[in-house]
């Protein structure tokens, strides 16, 4: 991959501008470390994510004999999806439907509040993009030692220290790529057959694809995922206006900028911005937040903590780069004060929809039944004439029963008067209520007779009663007589 | 490609010319990485053309350095599936119906290895499900004319129904029109006879002398009460479900040149293990006795 420096950023700019690259050669970004309130939170939130990301898997949650003690796991293989005291069937992906609506909706609406947070914070592409940083940091220096290193030819130091560093990295992205792997099977099974060497193909596979993903993307390409790779910056302008929390240089305090000497005579006309470029240095994208909002801007804040630094260091008021909005920026470049509202139709809408989708998945959630009953009719052939005159429809019945212990229950016919139903395998004797027996955690299949004298087509209703319980559970299906 | 070279004057970058409801797009370029990973896709697609079947030509094709053939994976995987399932289908050729039953796992392979066998066999005929066509009996019916017993399903299947096979099971309805031995008038009479007795439709007409015809031709097969025979293949003539079908005309026909519907032996196409897995599957359709 070849990298120029910033400083021919100009010269590539003019040669795009002519027309002669049909292709960009990537700007390099060496980001600066910072040091302040920012970077504190960022640090906490980073570590807080990885902290759940590694041990979720190790968390123990007891559910009984034969089952997996695991609190968060995925079991594809046995199609159970567990989250502590939650067992999910494939039948219940549906929930999978109103999780990605609360979730596009809860991000719609931080975003038209505070911006671009969850990119600048707790996007796994940033989370470990800032972990690889800090690693690069600690290996070869900081920005300054790394941009000189990378100007001079090759020495043994800087090969051992890109060695050390890279080495760092894929080791990082081989627990992440494992962490992966055991959401999906039992932790601590996998960790022993892994190194033992007993694990699947799938599982060896997975541990691969997921370390060199995370070594690429959060070693190499970095803001280029943002830039170029991510849907998200694309259709952002659509949640954000003028009264959402974005990282905002406050033009009105900082302009005219002016370097040097310039800048220290108090009645110079000149803005509190001294154009050091603290702020691009410390940008993880590279850009300048002067320039106003931006498509690479992620919102994490860190120019903030710079400039900070640098308004301390020549006595100037903190917080040049602020969290505010367009509005108030606006009001206050007039000398007005403009109140947070925090209250728009934006906002609104997005709680309210919120609120309704988290209130619909909750009840959906609270009375998820433990049975589950299908009726599936037979479609070739549609019924069949049988030598008494009457008529016989085939039905698959499927009952799910999602309890640890077997269940029994009894399957009746409504609407569909002298009607008598059989099970179709076993050549049972026709009665008005058949009894079936599901086992544990499992799907019962059982293919099902009903002879019925009947004209037309009548809707007729499957009737599961749970023996235990009393429980019924209906299905609506029709009865289609030929007549 | 634009047709004018424009430059737009915030960024005093190029456009692209192109222009949608006043926003110009900047002719901005790709990230070079894009660029190699496009020339890295270009020489992956060059490498499966060389390793694996490309190029057709005439009469044949190349077929890559590899020599993949997707036949050769069909085989491989069917017998691989076939070899899985041998020890499950020499249990099912070995063990009796009730002892397969009694072993559900078993019994599952037997009805799914029954319904795909039925499907490629049977069902071109008997329909899907059994559900029967003019002419090919209905099996989910149980209007049975040689039996709906597992043990005689096998024999049905195995051997078939005037096949060439020596135990096939052998039925002749006398052509009684076509070799003269009734005359028009009385097959019409006997016709009428059926069809009101048996087939349940009322009529007005004096029927004494089909009775008698009937009586006279019929009854030694089908029975007085039209319940048919089963030992001699003599479809009970008292039901709702008729092969050959429930109009006057097609008992008309039967009568005069009855029809002699052939089912093969199958125990030359299929294993016996197939054949009791078949069995199961019909029996199991809602005719089984």
């Amino acid at each position: 991959m070849s990298r120029i420096s910033k400083l021919d950023r100009q010269v590539q700019l003019q040669q795009e501008a002519d027309g002669q690259h049909l292709f960009a050669n990537r700007v390099r970004v060496y980001p600066k470390s910072v040091h302040g309130p920012v970077r504190q939170a960022k640090w906490l939130i980073l570590a807080a994510c990885l902290a759940i990301y590694y041990a979720l898997p190790w968390l123990r949650w007891h559910r009984g004999p034969g089952r997996p003690d695991q609190a968060v796991l995925l079991d594809i293989f046995n199609e159970r999806f567990y989250f502590f005291d939650l067992e999910l069937w494939p039948q219940d992906i549906w929930l999978l439907t109103g999780l990605l609506i609360v979730g596009a909706v809860s991000l719609f609406l931080v975003t038209s509040l505070a911006g671009r947070v969850w990119c600048g914070y707790t996007c796994p592409q940033t989370v470990w993009t800032d972990l690889f940083m800090w690693i690069e940091r600690a290996i070869e220096g900081d920005r300054n030692e790394r941009m000189q290193r990378d100007a001079l030819p090759l020495n043994a130091d800087t090969i051992w220290k890109k060695v050390l560093k890279h080495w760092a990295w894929v080791t990082i992205a081989f627990w992440t790529g494992g962490a992966w792997v055991m959401y999906f099977v039992d932790a601590p099974t996998v960790t022993i057959e892994f190194w033992t060497l007993q694990a699947s193909t799938a599982v060896y596979a997975m541990t691969f694809l997921f370390t060199a993903t995370t070594y690429l993307l959060a070693g190499w390409a970095r803001e280029q995922v943002c830039t170029y790779m991510c849907p998200w910056p694309r259709f952002q302008s659509a949640m954000l206006d003028d009264q959402s929390f974005t990282v905002t240089y406050q033009s009105w305090r900082g302009e005219p900028r002016a370097r040097g000497k310039a800048a220290d005579g108090p009645g110079g006309g000149a803005g509190d911005c001294i154009d050091c470029g603290a702020c691009v240095t410390a940008c993880p994208t590279g850009i300048d937040i002067r320039d106003g909002i931006q498509l690479e801007c992620i919102n994490c804040g860190l120019c903030i903590d710079a400039c900070n630094h640098v308004m301390e260091r020549t006595h100037r008021p903190k917080y040049l780069i602020v969290w505010d909005t367009l509005a108030r920026q606006a009001a206050k470049k007039q000398g007005r004060h403009e109140p947070i509202r925090l209250l728009r139709p934006r906002t609104v809408i997005y709680v309210s929809a919120l609120v309704v989708g988290m209130a619909v998945m909750a009840t959906a959630l609270a009375t998820r039944s433990r049975t589950e009953l299908s009726v599936q009719r037979d479609r070739a052939p549609l019924f069949v004439k049988l030598p008494d005159g009457s008529t016989r429809n085939a039905y698959t019945i499927k009952i799910a029963n999602k309890t640890p212990v077997p269940a029994s229950f009894v399957l009746r016919l409504d609407g569909l008067p002298g009607s008598a139903i059989a099970e179709a395998e076993w050549a049972t004797k026709p009665a008005t209520e058949l009894p079936l027996d599901a086992p544990a955690d499992q799907v019962g299949t059982y293919r099902v007779l009903v002879t019925a004298r009947a004209t037309g087509s009548p809707p007729v209703t499957f009737a599961l009663r749970d023996k235990a319980t009393g429980k019924e559970t209906t299905y609506v299906s029709s009865f289609i007589s030929g007549n | 490609m634009p047709t004018k070279i424009e430059k737009d004057s915030v960024t005093g970058r190029e456009t692209t010319g192109h222009e949608w409801d006043g926003l110009k797009e900047l002719n901005t370029p790709l990230p070079k990485w894009w660029l190699y990973v496009f020339y890295a896709c270009i020489a992956w697609a060059f490498g499966m053309f060389v390793l694996y079947p490309s190029i057709p030509y005439g009469t044949g094709y190349f077929k890559g350095l590899l020599g993949y053939s997707e036949r050769r994976t069909v085989d491989a995987d069917v017998a691989r599936i076939t070899a899985q399932r041998k020890g499950a289908m020499d249990r099912i050729a070995a063990l009796d119906y009730p002892a397969i039953k009694a072993d559900p796992a078993l019994l599952a392979v037997a009805m799914t290895g029954g319904q795909a066998a039925f499907a490629t066999n049977c069902q071109p005929c008997h329909g899907a499900g059994g559900g029967g066509r003019p002419g090919y009996p209905a099996l989910a019916a149980g209007a049975w004319i040689w039996g709906g017993t597992l043990a005689d399903l096998q024999q049905t299947i195995t051997h078939g129904i005037r096949a060439a096979d020596p135990d096939a099971r052998q039925a002749a309805m006398p052509r009684f029109g076509a070799d003269a031995m009734l005359k028009p008038d009385e097959i019409a009479a006997v016709t009428d006879y059926v069809w009101s007795k048996f087939y349940g439709h009322e009529t007005t007409q004096d029927t004494s002398a089909g009775a008698k015809i009937f009586a006279e031709n019929c009854v030694a097969c089908h029975g007085e009460q039209g319940q048919g025979n089963r030992a001699v293949g003599a479809p009970r003539l008292a039901s709702k479900v008729h092969v050959y079908g429930d109009t006057r005309d097609a008992i008309l026909t039967q009568v005069t040149l009855p029809k002699q519907g052939v089912m093969p032996s199958w125990n030359t196409r299929l294993d016996p293990a197939t054949i009791k897995a078949v069995t199961l599957y019909v029996h199991s359709l809602g005719g089984g006795e």
